[in-house]
């Protein structure tokens, strides 16, 4: 295992080139040793990632030569597909929904001066400074045949609907993701709510002499001014989403069944009780390059365009 | 008036939100101070209360060891990565550093991404190093991850400051070393608390990390490792008991959010305000 540095290390050292500028080489040396903790632990890892996923290899026995076999294999396998069909739905319940409340709740409040501002910054934090494993704890007893959210159902009379909802295979992917949209939307909503304070107040003056109601308003002012912070809150939860493993792997592990499954479940499975490495560093490769993907992407849409209004 | 109902709208809007927000952390809560007889309303408000959960938590889950182990990869975490990107920072932003930009471009690799990609060849190498299991296994891999973080923090802050602040100095005759320590230092101490506060938190909160490789040391398992195996151990735990040890793991951020939550929330959302 000491080919995978070589490709990571063309990167690495600064070759000599014309000097454009004076430059302070002995400045280096207050670089290098951040550089090198983050070559060691990052970029040399990364590059091992894309080669033992050339490989077939148990972790004890002689590797062999598996070139392209292990994506095709993931790719063709309907547990990892239905795995990524999980994560789909969770950038659905992550990303889009969080971000589509936060908005929402945002545009109510444009309007207005808040009072109490700061109280409900830090309380609709909350979720944000909890370990998942606490979170999924947390979630478990709310969802237990016992806890809250049946027990709000049976209080409003819908005790038909009571149910374990993380243990019946039609309702754990749902439930599971709806943890998520409750991680995720007080974030949103404090993102948004410190955007649209930096939104200035003529616009939105402007806008009113226009005779705009609520929707034009927030078509034409809040959201376009909110931009930046959208992408960042989408950019920061469509990666949460398609990482999930903490609060999968303790609230269900994947199942019941295989309906809660995602990448990064089949990841640590493939590596630690199947043994099968080549498998779980080609699962891994291909999460790490929809991850970048989608956060390309989602920026590429949010750029900002030159000459538009800040 | 209409404004006035606006704004009863917008508050009642924002109260609600806070109420689903809370609700969860408040439910086992109620859950972890009651009694196995008397369990929480319907709705989640105590009917009891005692301690013993917590005491059987403490015990029962080696709480106490687990805390210890995640403070102590918590502050060497925080201390390694402060002592390797406030310097790098510092240079990349202020001094003509070659190929500054080829190194930021690398770094920002590290910040978007997932270190799911890269857990197995680091356990790899965490089994050859024979660290597997230690303390040292999460605490080498998290300063790598953490320094992309660090040093863009670092750099933006540094950035920001006045030029004249480090030419007054140089003209002094104060060497590169002397003008971060005396003269950059004290003004980015609130930048580099924010750092630390973020780093810990992160630290704090891993799980993949700690479940790969720390897969059979009790001793050694962080706070959250130590509350999954115990969550999942549902024979020996009763469900009040789980949601005491779920309370413990949780309580050390959020006293330390508690105070310091303003730094913990423009913290976090800093990346959204700079680019």
């Amino acid at each position: 295992m000491t080919a995978p540095a070589a490709a990571v290390r063309a990167a690495a050292p600064p070759r000599r080139r014309a000097p454009a500028r004076r430059r302070d080489w002995p400045a280096l040396l207050y670089v290098v040793p951040a550089l090198a903790f983050f070559t060691a632990f990052v970029l040399v890892p990364l590059g091992q990632a894309v080669w033992l996923s050339l490989w077939e290899w148990d972790g004890v026995t002689t590797a062999t030569w598996a070139g392209a076999a292990n994506y095709t294999a993931a790719l063709a396998d309907p547990a990892i597909l239905e795995a990524l069909r999980h994560s789909l739905v969770f950038v659905v319940f992550y990303a889009l929904l969080p971000t589509a409340v936060g908005l929402a709740l945002t545009a109510l409040m444009t309007r207005v001066r808040i009072r109490g501002l700061t109280f409900f910054r830090a309380a609709l934090f909350v979720p944000q400074i909890l370990s998942g494993v606490v979170v999924a704890v947390a979630w478990r007893w709310m969802y237990d045949i016992d806890g809250p959210v049946n027990g709000l159902l049976r209080l409003v009379g819908l005790d038909g609907a009571a149910r374990s909802w993380l243990g019946e295979f039609s309702t754990a992917l749902p439930s599971v993701g709806l943890v998520g949209t409750w991680v995720m939307y007080g974030l949103c909503m404090v993102l948004f709510l410190a955007g649209a304070q930096r939104i200035p107040a003529e616009l939105y003056e402007a806008a009113r002499i226009d005779g705009a109601g609520p929707l034009r308003e927030f078509l034409t002012v809040t959201l376009p001014g909110l931009r930046r912070e959208t992408a960042f809150a989408l950019v920061l939860t469509v990666t949460q989403a398609l990482r999930n493993f903490d609060i999968v792997w303790n609230t269900t592990s994947g199942g019941p069944g295989t309906t809660t499954t995602v990448p990064s479940v089949y990841i640590v499975r493939a590596a630690f009780t199947t043994r099968d490495y080549g498998t779980a560093a080609a699962i891994s490769v291909l999460l790490t390059v929809l991850i970048l993907a989608v956060t390309g992407l989602v920026l590429l849409l949010f750029r900002e365009r030159k000459g538009a209004a800040a | 008036m209409r404004a006035r109902r606006e704004t009863a709208l917008s508050h009642t809007v924002l109260v609600l939100a806070v109420v689903v927000a809370l609700y969860p952390a408040m439910a086992i809560l109620s859950l972890a101070v009651s009694t196995p007889a008397a369990r929480p309303t319907p709705m989640g408000l105590p009917r009891s209360f005692t301690l013993a959960n917590f005491a059987e938590a403490w015990t029962g889950g080696r709480f106490d060891s687990a805390l210890l182990s995640s403070g102590f990869v918590g502050v060497c975490v925080v201390a390694a990565t402060l002592l390797l990107t406030v310097p790098a920072g510092y240079a990349l932003a202020r001094l003509r550093v070659p190929f500054a930009g080829v190194v930021l471009g690398v770094l920002l690799l590290g910040v978007v991404l997932p270190y799911e990609g890269i857990v197995i060849p680091l356990y790899r190498q965490m089994l050859d190093w024979d660290l597997v299991n230690t303390w040292w296994a999460l605490i080498l891999p998290q300063i790598g991850l953490s320094t992309s973080l660090g040093v863009f923090w670092m750099h933006t802050f540094f950035s920001g400051l006045p030029g004249a602040l480090g030419e007054a100095a140089a003209i002094d005759g104060a060497s590169r070393a002397q003008t971060l320590l005396r003269v950059y230092l004290p003004s980015a101490a609130p930048a580099v608390a924010t750092l630390a506060l973020l780093v810990f938190l992160y630290t704090w909160n891993d799980f993949l990390l700690a479940l790969v490789m720390i897969p059979d040391a009790p001793g050694v398992q962080t706070a959250p490792l130590a509350l999954s195996f115990f969550a999942g151990n549902r024979q020996a735990a009763d469900i009040g008991v789980t949601a005491a040890a779920a309370v413990i793991v949780a309580l050390p951020l959020v006293v330390l959010y508690l105070f310091l939550q303003r730094r913990f929330i423009s913290g976090l959302l800093a990346g959204a305000v700079k680019e």
